[in-house]
């Protein structure tokens, strides 16, 4: 069952009480919060997500609270749990369901090490999935949201998983993170897109987050391999541009937003050398995102 | 609370885990991590070549925390290696103390073990010696405050904390294993007589086997840093194993916390480490140190304490007084740390005078 069998209510109910089980990706993560920031957030989102009724086992236990100090009456707060412990400083009780996307990529990226994880969208088509890593601002997640609104399968926004066992890479479609200006443009790109309440100053400027296609959420499964490395740039009036990238390079500046790769060592450099071995690796310059859809279109996957 | 805390029973009888359900593993891995033991539990069902037979779901998160704690290990002997760079030219006696001893000299308890910072001990008259060796070579001191500084050099038994500059990692340089101002002092000297050179790295010692046991004694049962409290006594209970094969250790263990003034921590840790993880002691080896037991008294109420305490700081392993607990046990350990007065002054210091300079 997924959680749009919930009534808003209901779903509302469950995450005070006992929490939910979600399935995103590979993980289970257990949800608890009373705040309604979240169950709006959850049930907008995550609609077409698993829900499992009852589940004996959970990889993250999760809850978001109000800390119970004096500031809750004047500038009520929110903190991030993980089974009971914060993390991370409270935000402005505002920005809940952005801190829990913020916190389910940390459980997630300060976990699981099985996995090479890279600071990178994700995005497949016919097997073939193309890695956009991502030093802010270069415009990932707003390409990346584009590419997922025509045709191209999402495995993630922010975490590359790169199975260390067998290189091949893990979905985990969650909500697309967009930010300030990008969260227009996405609306006007494509209409029907679902989109978050804007949540204004937080420390990434304005963000919103884009609900993913449901064919990424029930293919959720499916693991696909590296065909391609392209770091994305927006640059305003460029003309979309594909340029070849020495494998050298590309896999220092991919080593550049590994979250775990010095941790796992010898493993992290063989997981690394065989992604780079099996990708092409560009940069790639754009401002229209039509235009990067066609490059994406015409690119071929490598020559085994 | 009729049936001890799951991460108990799973450093008692690990080849029970195998019948755990998937529930019970869920609870067991949430409990272990917040006790800092998950890559630990790793090690105890490797050895006994369980890891096999755990639901996969558990058993990845077991995987995860080994690549971790493997990690580490290798950091640590990389940060070692440059210590030991470090203080060449000065000659130093450099011994190794705690997590760092337990990885060089390749314990057990080593396997496993999480922690953030390099402990070493140095003869107390070739401090500053030590000190300009670490700062030309990159470390820092951390607390530049003139009240912090007079606390460390004055009633300590430890430098303040020094960060490398450019790796971030933390060394404590101490001269002994309690604070000056404590009412009890274990002999540096005497440590430092005992302690073993490593083979493989020249310069580098750790401490005699009975001294490393009392030293971590010392550090959870009086110095009262509770806050890995069960994961200090599961490396008290395989330090305990290990050593137990030495032909004189057990008896010499009461005898050397008599001649090192450790005879109460010493009591603690063996009651402890019995009541809670069922560490195998010989009865004569529980008898001797018994020299140590306090007043009947005393002893109801740190049982009351200390088994509270030394849980998981985990709500399923938690009652009602577990907080009280901490918050007293932390309270005896300023209590141990300094004479009263000069307690009262630095608490006020800390209260109304540093907190203000944030």
């Amino acid at each position: 069952m997924n959680v749009s069998a919930l009534t808003f209510s209901e779903l509302g109910l469950r995450l005070k009480q006992a929490g939910i089980f979600l399935q995103t990706g590979s993980f289970i993560t257990h949800l608890q919060t009373s705040i309604p920031g979240v169950a709006e957030g959850v049930s907008l989102l995550y609609a077409d997500y698993p829900l499992l009724e009852q589940s004996d086992f959970a990889d993250f236990h999760v809850s978001l609270a109000s800390p119970r100090n004096l500031r809750r009456w004047f500038k009520p707060q929110v903190l991030f749990l993980f089974d009971g412990k914060p993390p991370f400083k409270p935000l402005p009780l505002d920005q809940a369901f952005p801190m829990l996307e913020w916190g389910l990529n940390w459980c997630v990226s300060s976990h699981a090490n099985r996995y090479l994880i890279i600071h990178a969208a994700v995005v497949e088509k016919g097997g073939y999935a193309a890695i956009l890593p991502a030093p802010p601002g270069s415009g990932k997640s707003t390409l990346c949201a584009a590419l997922v609104n025509r045709g191209w399968r999402l495995l993630s926004d922010e975490l590359a998983l790169v199975r260390v066992s067998d290189g091949q890479i893990i979905p985990l479609p969650r909500p697309v993170s967009l930010k300030n200006e990008s969260i227009d443009i996405i609306q006007q790109y494509e209409p029907d897109v679902i989109i978050s309440r804007k949540v204004s100053d937080t420390m990434k400027g304005t963000v919103a987050h884009m609900k993913v296609p449901t064919d990424s959420i029930t293919r959720a499964t499916e693991t696909a391999r590296a065909a391609w490395v392209i770091f994305p740039k927006y640059q305003a009036g460029a003309g979309a541009r594909l340029e070849a990238l020495p494998q050298a390079r590309a896999f220092m500046r991919i080593a550049d937003n590994a979250f775990n790769y010095s941790l796992l060592g010898v493993k992290g450099f063989e997981a690394m050398a065989g992604l780079i071995d099996a990708s092409l690796c560009y940069d790639f310059t754009y401002s229209v995102l039509d235009e990067a859809i066609e490059t994406f279109a015409a690119l071929k996957p490598p020559a085994i | 609370m009729n049936l001890p805390p799951l991460v108990l029973q799973a450093f008692r009888q690990p080849d029970l885990l195998i019948s755990l359900s998937l529930a019970d593993w869920d609870l067991l891995l949430r409990q272990a991590r917040s006790a800092n033991l998950l890559a630990r539990l790793h090690v105890v069902l490797d050895e006994r070549g369980l890891l096999e037979k755990v639901p996969q779901q558990p058993r990845e998160h077991l995987e995860w925390s080994h690549a971790t704690a493997e990690r580490h290990t290798q950091a640590v002997r990389w940060e070692v290696s440059l210590i030991r760079k470090a203080l060449a030219k000065a000659g130093v006696p450099i011994i190794l103390l705690k997590g760092a001893a337990y990885v060089m000299a390749k314990l057990p308890s080593a396997r496993g073990r999480l922690f953030t910072d390099i402990d070493i001990m140095v003869p107390k008259d070739r401090l500053n010696e030590v000190e300009a060796a670490l700062m030309l070579h990159g470390w820092a001191a951390t607390h530049h405050d003139a009240y912090d500084q007079r606390y460390y050099r004055t009633w300590m038994h430890e430098l303040p904390p020094m960060r490398h500059v450019r790796r971030s990692t933390v060394i404590d340089v101490h001269h002994a294993i309690l604070p000056e101002t404590a009412s009890i002092h274990p002999d540096p000297e005497k440590l430092l007589a005992a302690a073993c050179a490593l083979e493989e790295y020249e310069g580098l010692k750790v401490l005699a086997p009975t001294d490393m046991v009392l030293h971590s004694a010392a550090h959870l049962f009086h110095d009262g840093e509770l806050e890995n409290g069960l994961r200090d006594l599961v490396d008290i209970d395989s330090l305990l194993r290990y050593f137990s094969t030495l032909p004189m250790f057990w008896p010499e263990l009461a005898e050397r916390a008599v001649e090192l003034e450790l005879t109460r921590p010493l009591f603690y840790a063996l009651r402890y480490a019995t009541k809670i993880l069922h560490t195998p002691i010989p009865r004569d080896t529980m008898d001797a140190a018994r020299i140590g037991r306090p007043n009947p008294f005393t002893m109801a109420l740190m049982d009351r304490l200390f088994t509270r305490a030394l849980m998981p700081a985990h709500p399923s392993c938690s009652d009602a007084f577990s907080g009280g607990a901490r918050w007293l046990l932390y309270v005896r350990a300023n209590w141990l740390r300094m004479p009263p007065f000069l307690l009262a002054r630095h608490l006020f210091h800390k209260a109304f005078i540093s907190t203000r300079a944030d």
